[in-house]
């Protein structure tokens, strides 16, 4: 027998993929692959999809294993050096708090949802590559518990960050998000996570978190983010991919993908309302401001991405311009709502100090000292009092985003947004015209929304009053409240007074 | 614009979990203190159609009465809107007698008083 030839790469991928779309003889296809018509996408040449990438499975094994073992030597050292004694500050903490609770979790809905796309596109080069991203997406997932445990060795709040994610009133607007790509068809998912979350906004989301971590010494979680930062330049091709390929394959695409941005734009936006706080306040050490972070990251780079799509009719998504407008706000209406509702988070908050408030003051000269400084003079008197300010009640949510109902007029910071919409007969309520119209577009679908506020209401958490609901949180007794006096900030103090001791003597 | 889903009878696996029956004889209500921006939103309190209206005062210190304002609430020139509509409303009647219904939302102006130094705070 003569010996087999060695296959290039192109020919590796060819076999890896082309051999996997045949037609089926006994059943049909249509049963077999039920869920890529119902949309209304229409598609004439599946073998028209371009892999840039062509990763075959063998290429990909090794590759990732190769970073595994790097991430896994990088975080062994941490732990051996007790590098969480080198963080910048225990306040640094509440950011890992937030990324795991908030953000792993996604990581393991956007691995579910991947391998639900990939099983039911009947196009194979998006098969494979759905099917890489499943598993990168549960690598990420694995990875970040792996890296962020370490912490939990030392810091309240991290525990339970799985039941927290499914039951926590400021989770559900991750968790919702996902939920609504998961429980949408095969082509939105890839629209929505694909395309608007991985391509358009993935940026405003690990550059912070990642540059974050490096500027606050945290080693472990940098080296995570490096490890992950190959995986997502193979996602945001797919998401780049997906949009082009449904754009060129049939005109009658283009109303319901611009639809589907429009929708998946918005829910993002104000998903990362939770990372422009953590930007804004929460790392004490900063990287850039929020409002600098959309400049780069979607003013220009999505401003480009998007004149490159107009060839395709594709435009800017609807409210572009009101989110920009809104980045001057939203993060400072977003910290003053996690100050007064820290006693009912698993997060500690605390006020920022006057080098902080000069910081702020400078990266938002339209609006910090006219509309959010005044805020935190009023909460340091009352602090000054010992009367430390909390919200002490339960409040009204957005239909659409869960958000509690915070934000502003896109015209006038000192008049909070009210939208509402009526549906057989009931009230629905939203923050913006951008979650308004997403539930007019399918309020079949968001009448079942789980909220966390009616659902207390409701007497589905645990019971009537606020400890029951926090102990349905698996909230421990530490976990939340003012950080100052915190269990936390004692630990971090017993640590800096040893090294102070240490390099006295 | 009805959903588009893979099912014709998608309602059946979509109940709406949001239903005035499902919240145990009570009225969710969303109460609001206009130009009082500190506070992070409207709040919400789960209160029986017969609470008469004269009540709500007392509601809304639970949240509000933290506020340097709130204890210089003149109540009978504060003015009220249901749902978006001025009201004048009697605080000895109830609130399900004057209107209030699931999730309404009711926002009440203090003159005069316009939040912390006058800055909408
Ligand atoms: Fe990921
Ligand atoms: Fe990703
Ligand atoms: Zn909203």
């Amino acid at each position: 027998m003569a010996p087999t030839k060695k296959m290039g790469i192109k020919q590796k991928y060819a076999h890896l993929t082309r051999g996997l779309d045949w037609e089926t003889t006994y059943e049909k296809m249509d049963d077999v692959f039920p869920y890529d018509k119902f949309e209304g996408i229409k598609i004439t040449d599946w073998s028209k999809w371009e892999d840039p990438f062509r990763l075959t499975m063998d290429s990909y094994w090794k590759f990732q294993a190769e970073k595994e073992r790097k991430l896994y030597a990088v975080i062994d050292a941490f732990a051996q050096n007790n590098g969480q004694t080198n963080i910048s500050d225990a306040r640094y903490v509440n950011v890992l708090k937030l990324f795991l609770t908030g953000i792993s979790p996604e990581e393991y809905q956007a691995h579910r949802g991947f391998a639900f796309t990939g099983r039911h596109l009947r196009g194979v080069g998006p098969r494979v590559a759905c099917q890489q991203q499943s598993l990168d997406e549960l690598r990420h997932f694995q990875t970040q518990c792996h890296t962020i445990s370490h912490f939990n060795k030392f810091f309240n709040g991290l525990s339970e960050f799985r039941t927290m994610h499914d039951r926590v009133f400021y989770l559900s607007v991750p968790k919702s998000f996902f939920d609504d790509a998961r429980t949408a068809g095969p082509f939105e998912f890839m629209i929505a996570i694909g395309f608007a979350f991985e391509y358009v906004l993935t940026n405003l989301l690990f550059v912070p978190f990642m540059s974050g971590a490096a500027y606050n010494g945290d080693m472990s979680t940098v080296t995570f983010g490096f490890s992950a930062q190959s995986d997502e330049s193979r996602h945001m091709t797919l998401g780049i991919e997906v949009i082009k390929f449904l754009l060129e394959q049939h005109p009658d695409n283009l109303p319901i993908v611009q639809e589907w941005v429009d929708k998946w734009f918005w829910r993002g936006f104000r998903l990362l309302g939770l990372v422009s706080m953590m930007m804004d306040y929460m790392l004490p050490k900063k990287v850039m401001s929020w409002k600098e972070a959309w400049e780069i990251y979607f003013v220009e780079a999505g401003g480009s991405l998007f004149k490159d799509l107009e060839r395709y009719g594709l435009k800017m998504p609807k409210y572009h311009e009101q989110a920009t407008e809104a980045c001057e706000h939203i993060s400072h209406q977003l910290y003053g709502l996690l100050y007064q509702l820290s006693h009912v988070t698993g997060l500690h908050a605390w006020m920022p100090d006057d080098e902080h408030m000069d910081w702020l003051s400078e990266k938002y000269p339209n609006t910090f000292d006219k509309y959010y400084r005044p805020r935190f003079e009023l909460w340091k008197q009352q602090e000054a009092e010992g009367k430390r300010f909390y919200y002490n009640g339960l409040l009204q949510l957005c239909h659409t985003c869960q958000l509690p109902m915070t934000f502003t007029e896109p015209d006038d910071p000192t008049t909070t947004c009210f939208r509402e919409s009526e549906y057989e007969g009931q009230h629905y309520h939203f923050c913006s015209d951008g979650c308004k119209d997403i539930f007019d577009r399918e309020p079949e679908k968001y009448i079942s929304s789980w909220l966390p506020i009616q659902q207390i209401f409701q007497g589905n958490c645990g019971g009537p009053t606020i400890p029951d609901v926090l102990a349905y949180y698996m909230f421990g007794p530490n976990d939340g409240g003012e950080y100052v006096g915190s269990e936390d900030n004692k630990l971090w103090e017993s640590w800096k007074n040893a090294t102070t001791k240490e390099a006295a003597e | 614009m009805p959903v588009k889903a893979i099912v014709d009878n998608y309602k059946d696996f979509n109940p709406n979990r949001d239903l005035p029956e499902q919240y145990h004889g009570n009225l969710m209500v969303y109460l609001y203190w206009n130009k009082h921006m500190s506070f992070v939103a409207a709040m919400a309190a789960p209160l029986p159609p017969p609470t008469p209206f004269g009540a709500l005062p007392e509601v809304a210190k639970s949240v509000y009465g933290t506020h340097p304002d709130f204890e210089k609430i003149d109540w009978s020139k504060v003015e009220w809107t249901l749902d978006g509509n001025p009201i004048t409303p009697d605080f000895a009647k109830s609130i399900g007698e004057q209107g209030v219904r699931h999730k309404s939302l009711i926002r009440f102006t203090t003159p005069g008083l316009d939040g912390f130094e006058g800055k909408y705070v």
